[in-house]
């Protein structure tokens, strides 16, 4: 069992999410409430991670941001280190690979907030600001706590992206994913085993707590209509 | 809904509490990471352990494919030491500028022809145990290393070919990324066996799992196997570096079925 790798994988799942579900947020309400020229290009462009191989995007960050490009070494003087092999670079790599994770769920969900809500809250004076705090994100947490999950999920079982850009350093880039690999690769079957049965019951018990818990939130949705 | 909010506080918390630990965790001390390919896990494990045991000093080993680590590399990687599985990628990397000499041979690779423990396969030097399957037609599948970028994949179709199996065993050939993932195709029980690097066949792990000859190192070009210092090294790089040619060192690899380098005297 690789403590360290798994660590090291929980680190960057949630460096990822604190980072991406912000973010996520403004975007998705963004491209729900308005039109605009070009919208479905955009829309498209979010999409294009989840039919890409991961060693596609593994691929283009290594060389993209390589000490060999101009955008890796401008990046590299001004953060002072590189960013592929790198813990910061992983997180970058992250980021991209589950923006359509992040961005679908919450789009729905803003999607699906009446319209005529909002409009209430804005003749009673409510700011903008203090709508989407009080009354937009109560209504949205669902696909919030979807995308959540969904990434943090997603990251912790990363295998492409790592592998082409992370370079297997432990206690740096070495996540769970790569060391059950690497345990195979020793015939240690008994800690690839190990490993991957902890990564098992960790995606069963997120996501049967998720679906308990927006159901509870549907629960509670429906009992205030009536 | 408060119920809710408190437990979603609940679950925000402890992810900040993970990530906060996680980052005052001490950086890990100046430790140098070197690349290694993977066929030479078993000795080199053996061999960091007595170095760490010997200086006091310690490394980092990451393993891994060498043409895959050659492309981090050119990338700055931050390796400070690589040791390659052929050297013909040394010499790229040194033609590119990355490294600070040619490097030096510290082990030469062998085949080996491995089956696992309940297959019907015979193993001897000549594959005619392998030749009596395939003819018989119970040979199903059969590992190697992929011939067209791994060292011990192309010097596998090189011998299969010089024993004029090549065309008929081509049908039941599955390819690893790499030696070792072909070593563990080969004794998976989903193969009849295969033909891989005798340093992993020796080992331990693996004579768990199956059974292995070695095959006749004169039949194909040798696997010189070459490591080199990377710009960045640091002094405890370079004593590694040392560490790997002293007779000592060489023992443990020639324990793990690999040649000696040419002009090189085997220190019994």
């Amino acid at each position: 069992m690789d403590w360290q790798a798994l660590l090291l994988s929980v680190k960057l799942s949630s460096v990822t999410v604190l980072i991406l579900i912000p973010f996520a947020i403004f975007v998705s309400r963004f491209l729900a409430y308005r039109q605009f020229r070009g919208k479905s290009w955009v829309e498209a462009l979010i999409m294009v991670p989840l039919v890409l191989p991961p060693t596609v995007i593994g691929y283009y960050l290594l060389v993209g941001l390589g000490s060999q490009s101009w955008l890796g070494q401008t990046l590299e003087s001004l953060f002072g280190h590189q960013l592929v092999f790198n813990f910061s670079g992983l997180v970058i790599a992250s980021i991209l690979v589950n923006i359509p994770f992040a961005i679908q769920p919450i789009q729905r969900s803003f999607e699906a907030v009446p319209e005529d809500v909002c409009d209430a809250a804005a003749c009673c004076g409510m700011s903008r600001l203090k709508v989407l705090f009080k009354i937009e994100l109560p209504m949205v947490w669902p696909g919030v706590l979807t995308a959540l999950v969904l990434c943090f999920s997603h990251v912790l079982g990363e295998f492409g992206v790592v592998l082409m850009m992370g370079g297997n350093i432990a206690g740096e880039t070495k996540t769970i994913a790569i060391s059950i690999y690497d345990s195979v690769q020793a015939f240690d079957f008994a800690s690839a085993g190990q490993m991957s049965l902890v990564l098992l019951i960790f995606a069963v018990t997120v996501l049967a707590f998720t679906t308990s818990l927006s159901r509870r939130m549907g629960a509670g949705h429906a009992s205030r209509r009536r | 809904m408060i119920r809710l909010k408190r437990g979603l506080g609940l679950a925000l918390a402890s992810i900040i509490l993970v990530f906060g630990l996680s980052v005052m965790q001490a950086k890990a001390a100046d430790v140098p990471a070197i690349a290694a390919a993977s066929n030479i896990k078993f000795a080199l494990d053996e061999l960091s352990s007595a170095f760490t045991q010997d200086t006091g000093l310690k490394v980092r080993l990451s393993y891994g494919s060498s043409g895959n680590f050659v492309a981090q590399i050119k990338h700055g990687a931050p390796f400070q030491m690589f040791l390659s599985a052929d050297e013909r990628y040394i010499e790229q990397l040194a033609k590119s500028g990355g490294t600070l000499d040619d490097g030096v041979l510290y082990a030469v690779g062998r085949l080996a022809i491995a089956a696992p423990k309940n297959s019907p396969l015979q193993l001897d030097p000549e594959l005619k145990g392998l030749k009596r399957l395939i003819d018989s037609g119970e040979l199903k599948r059969f590992a190697i290393a992929n011939p067209d970028h791994a060292p011990y994949g192309e010097r596998a179709r090189f011998l299969l070919k010089g024993f004029g199996l090549w065309e008929s065993i081509t049908p039941a050939l599955i390819y690893g990324e790499n030696v070792s993932q072909a070593a563990q195709f080969a004794v998976s029980g989903s193969t009849q066996g295969g033909i891989i690097a005798l340093s992993l066949a020796i080992a331990p792990q693996f004579q768990k799992l199956g059974r292995y000859k070695a095959l006749p190192e004169s039949l194909h070009e040798p696997i010189y196997q070459r490591m080199v210092l990377l710009n960045s090294a640091g002094s405890t790089a370079k004593a590694f570096y040392q560490y790997l040619q002293t007779d000592k060192a060489r023992q443990v690899f020639s324990d793990f079925g690999f040649g000696l380098p040419p002009g090189v005297a085997k220190g019994e």
